[in-house]
């Protein structure tokens, strides 16, 4: 009965969202909102990684672009040359772009795997560098496969993906995450990033648990991507160079390594100023935008290392107001 | 067999400004456990100031070898200068927090400087060509292999400065204190060696090397470039990574070494794998080797 719930307020949600964002808003705002989501998507999944488990991955960029290409290359040379009827309708196309969404995701998380399994057993800086090659060697690879654009980007990609995808995605993806982290396995990332060698003495083994949460990340990136690649309806490898793993790493760490409503929090925020900015551009005729950008991150080292919500999550701070139980003092 | 001459030669020329730059990243790291995201974008503003100052150092005189030094001082006191800023300003008050904060810190230095010279008042985003100081010319043609003059004076210069940089850490006081630092940063303080003053130091030194390195790649490819910084860097810390980071020795065999096989790659198999070629040597070595070739293994303690 209550999962019943649960789905109904999570439908009434997407819907709600969906509808309102997508008939009140002009195609710019809602290019930022999609673009919003994605953002989130990608620093919730990171964070998994980076702020619970405690290593440090710079190449989430190239599991997108792995989630991205498998999926649109689904959509965009497999799915016309199919001749079922039923892929002709309406729910039948948008099935096939949620299997492809899947594909992208596995295919990532896949990926995902093949990289973690030989980087993980390093540390620190040095996972960062790895991951940070990786994620560049993903996208040389891409941009030397012809039949997905090369170099040229890939165009053509359908337009299926939308604010109610994206959002119900978000929704979902943000809530898995947030299961994951409550759960055994997720006590089990973040004992692995606060005492890698106590971990292990208690019989767990730490490259299986990095690895996993490691694949997880990958994984919801993977449809990240994909979500993104139908939405922009083109997809260049440049998209995907390590800024962008840079941009996602900066989201995690402003909104707190280790809390998910941070992240989503600092995505959104991002996003946003990266756009609210262009007036500024226009005003001073130079592109200021990633200057203040990365003014912003050095700046939070040095002042608030932790980010906006360290560790905390957004409803853990309404909660001090309330009285506790029996009197107790948190 | 002549092509395979000409390309250990491109090679080598491209592996000694590798080594300049590992160099620097390894000093840094030797000494405060970090990697310097930032120094390949000193490698650039490098390259930058020399771009700047050429045209007005040209004016009374003609181009000349002479007028390449002076252009080549001037730069490397610049990065000096900048180096020793951005370890004041931006490394210095994180000395004390975790080494993942003082990572995302150097990652944002160089987004910083990057797209700070890439502002259209200060340098902007389009390539520009970097002044000719020394025309190019074959010096020395044996078996249909060229050595040009700027690959011997580039050699030439990037192997005096190595050698006057293995003086200076093993004969003099403050390269006493750089190899305490690096060995034990709390009984060199104890001690009494500046250990700030030292850090400074360090960082004056790699960037002035960082500086030459850019002038050497923006004369042998004219063109200078506010992104150049990052994929030089990347691979310059690559070489030190396979070197032994932290072995100014290693870092040295490192660059040859990268130098050689990127050069090779783009011989033999495609210029479109000139990137992914360090990424793959990285991984390899991080896999099979973690210390490197000169480097020790180190045993983690509880």
């Amino acid at each position: 009965m209550r999962q019943i719930k649960h789905l109904f307020i999570f439908s009434a949600l997407v819907l709600l969202m969906g509808f309102s964002f997508s008939n009140f808003l002009g195609i710019y705002h809602q290019t930022i909102l999609a673009l919003c989501g994605i953002n989130i998507i990608l620093a919730v999944s990171l964070n998994l990684v980076n702020g619970f488990t405690g290593q440090f991955s710079l190449g989430h960029a190239g599991f997108m672009a792995v989630g991205a290409y498998v999926s649109a290359a689904l959509t965009t040379l497999w799915l016309p040359t199919l001749t079922n009827p039923f892929l002709m309708t309406e729910i039948g196309v948008n099935l096939f772009f949620l299997f492809a969404l899947l594909a992208g995701g596995i295919a990532a998380g896949l990926t995902g795997f093949l990289v973690g399994v030989p980087s993980l057993r390093l540390k620190g800086d040095y996972l960062a560098v790895v991951t940070l090659g990786f994620g560049e060697i993903i996208r040389i690879f891409i941009l030397n496969i012809e039949p997905i654009g090369g170099a040229r980007g890939l165009i053509g990609i359908p337009q299926l993906s939308n604010l109610y995808w994206i959002f119900g995605f978000v929704l979902l993806i943000c809530i898995w995450i947030h299961r994951i982290v409550s759960s055994i396995p997720g006590k089990q990332f973040m004992a692995v990033r606060d005492d890698e060698t106590a971990t292990s003495a208690m019989g767990l083994s730490t490259t299986r648990i990095k690895v996993r949460s490691f694949v997880y990340a990958s994984f919801f990136a993977g449809i990240a991507g994909g979500l993104f690649a139908h939405y922009i309806a083109y997809l260049n490898p440049a998209t995907f160079n390590f800024n962008y793993s840079f941009q996602i790493v900066a989201m995690v760490v402003l909104g707190g390594m280790g809390s998910l409503t941070g992240s989503v929090a600092a995505a959104i925020l991002l996003t946003g100023l990266l756009e609210a900015l262009r007036p500024l551009q226009d005003l001073t005729g130079v592109d200021l935008r990633m200057v203040i950008y990365a003014l912003t991150l050095i700046v939070l080292m040095l002042t608030r290392p932790e980010g906006m919500f360290g560790r905390h999550e957004i409803w853990e701070f309404f909660k001090k107001f309330k009285k506790s139980p029996q009197g107790f003092v948190r | 067999m002549a092509q395979f001459l000409q390309h250990l030669v491109n090679g080598l020329s491209l592996g000694s400004i590798y080594a300049l730059i590992a160099v620097g990243y390894s000093m840094v790291y030797g000494i405060l456990q970090l990697i310097n995201f930032a120094h390949g974008e000193v490698v650039m503003l490098g390259a930058v100031f020399g771009f700047w100052l050429a045209p007005k150092f040209m004016y009374p005189v003609e181009p000349s070898l002479g007028l390449f030094f002076a252009v080549l001082g001037a730069s490397m006191f610049l990065c000096g200068l900048l180096g020793f800023f951005i370890e004041r300003l931006a490394y210095r008050p994180l000395r004390k927090s975790p080494r993942i904060n003082c990572l995302i810190t150097a990652i944002g230095v160089s987004l910083f400087l990057q797209y700070f010279t890439q502002l259209e008042f200060i340098f902007g985003a389009i390539p520009q060509t970097y002044p000719e100081m020394i025309s190019q010319a074959t010096v020395f043609s044996f078996a249909g292999v060229d050595i040009s003059n700027l690959q011997l004076i580039v050699v030439g210069l990037s192997f005096s400065l190595m050698i006057i940089l293995q003086f200076v850490v093993y004969k003099t006081k403050l390269g006493l204190g750089m190899r305490a630092v690096s060995e034990n940063t709390e009984v060199a303080a104890l001690l009494g060696v500046p250990v700030n003053k030292v850090i400074s130091f360090t960082f004056i030194l790699g960037s002035m090397l960082a500086a030459a390195a850019g002038t050497f790649v923006a004369t042998m490819y004219p063109k200078v470039d506010a992104m150049m910084g990052t994929m030089l860097g990347m691979k310059a810390f690559v070489a030190a990574v396979l070197g032994g980071i932290g072995n100014l020795p290693g870092a040295v065999i490192g660059g040859l070494v990268m130098g050689l096989a990127e050069e090779f790659t783009v011989g033999y198999l495609s210029s479109s794998f000139r990137d992914a070629i360090a990424f793959a040597i990285l991984i390899l070595v991080l896999l099979f080797r973690p210390a490197g070739i000169l480097g020790k293994t180190k045993i983690e303690k509880v």
